[in-house]
């Protein structure tokens, strides 16, 4: 399913042979990427301008842009605590999932990478098979499972559930990166009196950190954008993550279509962010990830 | 998580631990240092219980017993309250198969696959081709590429519908380039709307695919481009004899998690097109079914049944492609490295 293999260093620098392989950039290529770029962005940008105008504006002129741009919007929504609430249930499912899926995840996975028992195959295909296991196939009974827990309408409804079906991703992702851990190191860290445990700790932690950073954010985003676990178990408005507010204030706003659009755009926000701020780190981490 | 204090205690674990600890959990232990091995075999399966416990307690209690929940609340007819004791066999199974709004569902996410494979497939390519040449901004156009990726189903649903609407911005752009001509129904009418999908799906996945390629293509080795250069290969003559093979891997992961995707979807299609809508638009898939006639209409027994039929159909799709296509690719990752 995955391939196991994963350098942790991959740079090298270019050799000047190799750019009539890789190419060279003429006007051709910026035109191409313009073109890309901006078919990209239309959708954002439109998001994002429609929420700095006024519903006349947007009726009269569909296509146009913000004359003169108003503020109201973006300040209405910033003012209403309801977004606010539902920032705030996200940051927690999100940042509670991603925490324990990490521990968790890394965990198994240097059990998975770096001993050797009866079952181990068996396990790491368990997991394996987790992907074919999205929470769509699961959910009705899920939903079931949630409520004589008596999680329904609880964060936790949300957050238990996501850590084991972000579990399968980060485990693929992780057991290549410790397998990667040099031997000699493991026999160094022994012949100085530590233990498997003590390697662990010592030297699997820091040298994990940056697959361990990858998966976290990926585990954050996905947690952050999820939408079909929250439909089912948050029933209360109060407990509503982003997703759902931006559903629940689109349909309650219908007529009201700059006021949504302020919301949803500011409701992007923090993933766009927090994507930019660690863009190398989730792009490197497929890299190792998915490298046939 | 673990924050047991076992450094101290972890201290004997000598250098042959692997052969050590393979030992433990096999009944014949190699003849050579009987005497240590019992402890250490047992302290290891203490730690491998310890480390694996809290993973195989979550994933199994909230994603393999579900399944197994929902293959069992199949066979009844049932509201989600009390026990489920109506029971009524495969009769279920009866009617989603001869339904013809789930047949219809299927041919939706069937087509989803194959142009998502068709579409996606090699714009993603040529535009890894095209970013991987050395270029002022490259960086921000990787940044760029992956925006729609990172925001979530919910915004871009919301952002497209109000945009795709009769009366909204697509339209309203159309009419004042002169080619109002062109305007659309884009997501209520049966002939396009299966389109808007696609190209609203393709929008927002494309830039994962991207990414994917671009980091396979870095990691071609330079030698092989220094040796075709040499030897006088021209660009497209090592694009297409060196780079698209060597692309074939990563090209195989991706086909297979684009089409896990496409038999799965649900958020896009239930944000822009409302639970009931879709059926109508053309753009019904399994997953909406289920939610409709599931969830929404306070049938879990039904519900289930939908899910285990979407389960087995992409377990099936899966398995063949994985026999047929992923097989040379895995062969090796599973099985020997992992099983061994």
């Amino acid at each position: 399913m995955t391939a196991s293999t994963i350098q942790l260093q991959t740079h090298r620098p270019r050799s000047r042979a190799t750019s009539k392989a890789r190419g060279g950039a003429g006007p051709a290529t910026y035109f191409v990427a313009l073109v890309l770029v901006g078919l990209l962005l239309v959708p954002v940008v439109y998001i994002i301008l429609g929420g700095f105008r006024t519903n006349s504006q947007i009726t009269t002129d569909p296509a146009g842009l913000p004359s003169p741009w108003k503020v109201s919007n973006y300040v209405d929504v910033l003012a209403n605590g309801t977004f606010w609430r539902e920032v705030a249930n996200s940051t927690v499912v999100a940042l509670v999932t991603s925490a324990a899926v990490v521990g968790a995840g890394l965990m198994v996975s240097f059990v998975l990478a770096r001993y050797s028992f009866r079952g181990r195959g068996a396990l790491y295909a368990l997991f394996a098979a987790g992907l074919m296991f999205p929470v769509t196939v699961a959910i009705t009974p899920l939903y079931i499972v949630v409520r004589d827990l008596g999680l329904v309408n609880h964060l936790a409804g949300v957050i238990l559930p996501q850590i084991g079906f972000a579990l399968p991703t980060t485990i693929i992702i992780l057991v290549p990166f410790l397998r990667a851990i040099p031997e000699e190191i493991e026999e160094a860290a022994s012949i100085d009196g530590a233990g498997k445990l003590g390697f662990f700790f010592r030297m699997v932690l820091p040298l994990s950190l940056p697959g361990v950073i990858t998966t976290g954010i990926l585990v954050f985003v996905g947690s952050w954008n999820s939408y079909l676990l929250p439909l089912f178990i948050l029933n209360d408005e109060g407990s509503f993550t982003l997703p759902l507010g931006v559903q629940a204030f689109s349909s309650q706003y219908s007529t009201d279509t700059a006021k949504v659009l302020a919301f949803t755009s500011l409701s992007m926000l923090p993933a766009l962010i927090f994507f930019s701020l660690f863009e190398r780190r989730i792009v490197g981490g497929l890299q190792g990830a998915v490298k046939g | 998580m673990s924050d047991s204090p076992v450094n101290p205690l972890a201290v004997k674990n000598s250098q042959d631990d692997r052969s050590v600890v393979g030992a433990g959990s096999t009944p014949a232990p190699a003849p050579a240092a009987l005497p240590r091995r019992r402890g250490v075999g047992w302290r290891t399966r203490f730690e491998i219980a310890v480390l694996s416990g809290p993973a195989v307690l979550m994933f199994v209690g909230f994603v393999i017993f579900p399944v197994f929940l929902a293959a069992y609340y199949g066979f009844f007819r049932w509201k989600g309250y009390g026990k489920p004791t109506d029971f009524v066999g495969l009769n279920n199974y009866k009617i989603i198969l001869t339904d013809p709004e789930f047949h219809a569902a299927l041919g939706h996410n069937l087509f989803i696959v194959v142009a998502s494979l068709v579409l996606q497939g090699p714009i993603a390519i040529g535009l890894a081709l095209l970013l991987n040449r050395p270029m002022r901004g490259r960086s921000l156009i990787r940044v760029l590429i992956f925006v729609p990726y990172v925001i979530s189903e919910v915004i871009v649903g919301t952002g497209f519908s109000l945009m795709l609407a009769t009366n909204g911005a697509a339209n309203g752009f159309l009419d004042k380039v002169g080619l109002g001509s062109l305007a659309h129904d884009w997501l209520s009418d049966p002939d396009i709307a299966i389109w808007t999908l696609m190209a609203i799906i393709s929008w927002k996945y494309i830039g994962f695919a991207v990414i994917l390629f671009m980091a396979a293509l870095q990691n071609i080795p330079d030698e092989l481009f220094e040796a075709a250069a040499i030897d006088g290969a021209s660009y497209w003559q090592i694009q297409r004899s060196i780079t698209l093979p060597l692309l074939g891997p990563t090209l195989r992961i991706w086909a297979f998690l684009s089409i896990i995707g496409s038999l799965q979807l649900f958020d896009l299609v239930y944000i822009v097109w409302g639970q009931y809508v879709a059926g109508t638009a053309g753009v019904s898939t399994m997953a909406t079914y289920m939610v409709q006639y599931g969830r929404t209409a306070g049938n879990f027994g039904y519900g289930s049944a939908v899910a285990v039929v979407l389960f087995v159909i992409s377990l099936t799709i899966a398995l063949v492609y994985q026999r047929f296509v992923l097989r040379r690719d895995t062969a090796g990752a599973l099985t020997d490295k992992a099983a061994r």
